[in-house]
């Protein structure tokens, strides 16, 4: 395949745009055609996010131009962008749960008759639609009885509907589990057939791999290049959005397996015996010795981040015994956990970690100044002094710890929760998802930091959908599925992905 | 031009223009006379230590995504439960007596803020509708205390809480300023400011970094209660009566327009002490200078209005980009 025939429908070039103190976007070239999937790759920071903003609207720009169709365009705002035919589904999906799947298709431009609306032809329209797509719907349920995939393939129906030339896909597959991605694939195809030109944003490699037929790399706001998917090893990718060789994760591997033998022999830490919760997790037994990395692996609602929260007092268990170091414990609320050396990150970054008005310091000290209470602040000067230290030993980007922490990349961010939990001290580590969403970068640097913690002694819970992610770092996993446990790992020689994968399709294995 | 972009700068520019105004409408603005202060700038001082403190407790509450709508009734009840007390003592004129009634009456405000804060932190009522209830059955409660009357008091040592003047400068002003110091100390010098920000922020991500909200939440009613209280005597001590129906009438209003002039949003978070005492006493000057400079009493609540809205327009970030935005100067970063 050489270049298409066709012209690009969307063409950008020397797109410039400047934030205060911030060139986020130097001259960067981008071309989509129709009927394609490009995929735009960069780490966090590198632009990527500012040029989808630019290409809707939702960003002026000081430099370049668009052309839509061969002809120069201003986007002025997103409506505008609308109009010229670029329509953008984004990772929170912005639907109205409590409508139905035909009200939220059709809202704001429902067919009417002399102001009524004709719900019947609504309702046609909106099942023809979704037929197009392969999805079988009932398009008069609100929307909250379909799953979170389901939600995103409405407003893509919807998205696809208004208009149809350039669909934009920000980060689509990140909270959906592996059927649900394929199912959103297939919809993708589907569209691309059509001549849709769709340009998507992913994390995933594998699946920038599987879905695209080209990529463009954007690093540090500026165009690393255009190629061909096929032609453009995994390897080398990520090399191009690094700018570096990935010796760190490769050494990596080694280190987990080294120390994999160690832990087995160290005292129990945490030990939940027949600890459970109704409608969360059933009740599972689970031991984590001190400097142990204790690996959850399981699909999306397998009861992965119900079981971390049990053990973090978060939420509280209905049953079962809770002992740490021998002796039991009831964990009443987080900070009793804390005070006894829990620490737990949640896999909702941003409204379940960050406080994004905040100060990345502020950020920082919170779950330490909260143990202490409101009366013994932390001095300032120790503040600052810890501070600087973690935006150092983390290498948080920006390194300014006054900087409101919203306005951090998802893998900075994830970084400042980190440091929120190591200032702690925490004897127990428990972190969900600290990877998703982050760049490739980010992700090998937290992996490192898991692995050398655990090596320090440092118990760890690491709760992860990437099998591959877990296997790498864990000395021990437990597998869980339907909201159970259903079995546990020894991360020996014979354990590999597809083992785990067995586990999980198929429950308990004999 | 960062000066421009601070958030004050355009409360703070309004209020000088305004101050500027009564330098020539007043007949005196300043002067010494009596052994202190006297003139408009002195009434605008002394007339806003109400709103300061209403707005002071307010300013936390909204900090925690809250709000408190029963101020004004409190104030009553605070007024009406001194009035009734020094009433009924044989001297009046009693210092002691009339300090341990003052006390009585910040409790019991206290003790109202603390049934508003258990409504919402404990029972999870919705805090606007959790404080409606006792800003509607606080009036009636009032009431039942005065028996419907008013009632007058002649008490020296009362009003001089209104009225007197301690080192030049009126006492009423001076205890809204001792309240500032005292919620500038207890937020910025210890941890409870960060912690009262982060409820705010995201009450969700708080518990998971381990914060017990409830108490938090609980007590900054408390302090807003207790605030409203002290508001209400120095109210009631200026018409050395208790008046039911009129003390702290809409003060709940003027408060939280305080509050967002001076840069705290209302959906919690981030707060500004220093931001609300300048916006309490820009509405006190305004309120003032529609006197001063004779805008008829038929028009005055629309002339106020006219000026909020002009400040709001000014603070809007969208505003100002659509009418100064096309304007701008292209400094941006060299290249």
């Amino acid at each position: 395949m050489g270049e298409p025939a066709t012209n690009p429908v969307l063409e950008m070039t020397g797109i410039r745009k400047v934030f205060p103190g911030v060139v986020a976007l130097d001259g960067v070239d981008f071309r989509l055609f129709p009927g394609e999937v490009h995929a735009l790759m960069g780490e966090n920071g590198a632009g990527k996010s500012t040029l989808i903003k630019v290409l809707t609207g939702v960003y002026g720009i000081d430099g370049g131009d668009i052309r839509l169709g061969g002809e120069e365009v201003r986007i002025a705002g997103p409506l505008a962008a609308q109009k010229a035919g670029i329509s953008t589904v984004y990772q929170e999906v912005n639907l109205c749960t409590n409508l139905t799947v035909a009200e939220n298709i059709f809202i704001g431009r429902e067919p009417r008759t002399f102001g009524k609306i004709r719900w019947g032809a609504m309702r046609k329209r909106a099942a023809e639609l979704l037929q197009r797509l392969d999805l079988d719907l009932d398009v008069s349920a609100p929307l909250s009885t379909y799953s979170l995939a389901i939600q995103q393939m409405v407003a893509i129906a919807r998205a696809v509907d208004i208009s149809a030339q350039v669909l934009v896909l920000d980060e689509p597959t990140s909270s959906l589990d592996a059927s649900e991605v394929e199912q959103l694939f297939r919809v993708m195809r589907r569209l691309k057939a059509d001549g849709v030109a769709i340009l998507f944003v992913s994390h995933f490699l594998d699946q920038v791999y599987e879905i695209s037929d080209r990529l463009t790399v954007l690093r540090n706001g500026q165009l690393i290049g255009e190629y061909r998917t096929a032609e453009l090893p995994q390897v080398q990718l990520v090399e191009k959005m690094i700018g570096k060789e990935l010796a760190t994760l490769e050494s990596l591997e080694d280190k987990a397996q080294q120390s994999r033998t160690k832990s087995a022999a160290a005292d129990p830490l945490l030990r939940a015996e027949g600890v459970g919760r109704t409608g969360a997790i059933a009740p599972f037994d689970l031991t984590i010795h001190k400097g142990e990395v204790v690996g959850l692996a399981g699909l999306l609602g397998s009861g992965r981040t119900e079981l971390a929260r049990l053990l973090f007092g978060a939420d509280r268990p209905d049953q079962g015994e809770l002992s740490l170091d021998g002796k039991p414990v009831t964990l009443r609320d987080p900070q009793v956990a804390m005070k006894r050396g829990i620490a737990f990150s949640s896999e909702n970054r941003r409204t379940e970690g960050i406080i994004g008005d905040l100060s990345v310091r502020e950020n920082i000290i919170l779950a330490l100044q909260a143990t202490r209470g409101w009366t013994r602040p932390i001095p300032r000067r120790k503040q600052d002094e810890i501070v600087d230290k973690y935006i150092k030993a983390l290498q948080i980007r920006p390194a300014d710890p006054e900087r409101p922490v919203r306005n951090l990349s998802g893998g900075n961010q994830q970084k400042v929760l980190l440091a929120r939990w190591l200032i702690t001290e925490p004897r127990l580590l428990i972190i969900d998802e600290p990877t998703r969403g982050i760049d490739v970068g980010a992700k090998a640097e937290i992996q490192k930091l898991v692995a050398e913690l655990s090596d320090g002694g440092m118990a760890v819970l690491f709760v992860s959908a990437e099998l591959e992610e877990v296997l790498r770092l864990s000395h021990k996993i437990a597998v869980l599925r339907d909201r159970r446990l259903v079995e546990e790992l020894d991360n020996t020689a014979g354990v590999d992905a597809d083992r785990i994968m067995q586990t999980i399709a198929s429950g308990a294995t004999s | 031009m960062t000066i421009l972009k601070n958030r004050l700068f355009w409360p703070v520019a309004i209020l000088v223009a305004l101050l500027i105004v009564n330098v020539f409408t007043s007949n005196q603005f300043i002067t010494l006379q009596d052994g202190h202060l006297f003139g408009t700038l002195i009434d605008i001082l002394r007339g806003s230590a109400p709103l300061i403190l209403v707005a002071l407790g307010m300013t936390l509450v909204i900090s925690t995504g809250g709000i408190d709508l029963s101020v004004g009734s409190v104030m009553a009840i605070s007024g009406a439960v001194a009035c009734l007390l020094i009433k009924d003592l044989g001297d009046q004129n009693a210092v002691g007596s009339v300090l341990l009634i003052v006390g009585v009456a910040i409790v019991v405000s206290a003790a109202l803020g603390l049934w508003n804060g258990s409504l919402v932190a404990v029972v999870g009522i919705q805090p606007i509708i959790a404080t409606l209830i006792l800003m509607v059955a606080g009036r009636g409660l009032a009431q039942l205390v005065t028996d419907g009357q008013i009632i007058n008091v002649q008490s020296s040592p009362y009003a001089t809480i209104a009225t007197g003047f301690f080192l030049t400068l009126p006492v009423a002003f001076l205890i809204a300023m001792a309240a500032v110091v005292l919620i500038s100390v207890l937020t910025r010098r210890t941890a409870l400011g960060l912690l009262l920000e982060s409820v705010g922020g995201s009450p969700s991500a708080s518990r998971l970094a381990g914060i017990r909200a409830k108490r938090i939440i609980v007590m900054v009613y408390v302090v807003s209660g207790a605030f409203a209280g002290l508001a209400g005597l120095i109210y009631s001590a200026n018409i050395k009566s208790a008046d039911s129906i009129a003390a702290g009438n809409l003060i709940e209003l003027d408060a939280i327009l305080a509050v967002v002039i001076g840069g705290t949003a209302l959906i919690g978070g981030r707060f500004s002490i220093l931001g609300t005492v300048i916006g309490a006493i820009l509405i006190q000057t305004l309120q003032v200078t529609v006197v001063g400079i004779g805008v008829p009493s038929k028009a005055t609540l629309l002339f106020k209005a006219v000026v909020v809205v002009v400040l709001c327009l000014s603070q809007s970030a969208t505003f100002r980009e659509k009418v100064f935005g096309r304007f701008k100067i292209r400094t941006g970063v060299p290249a």
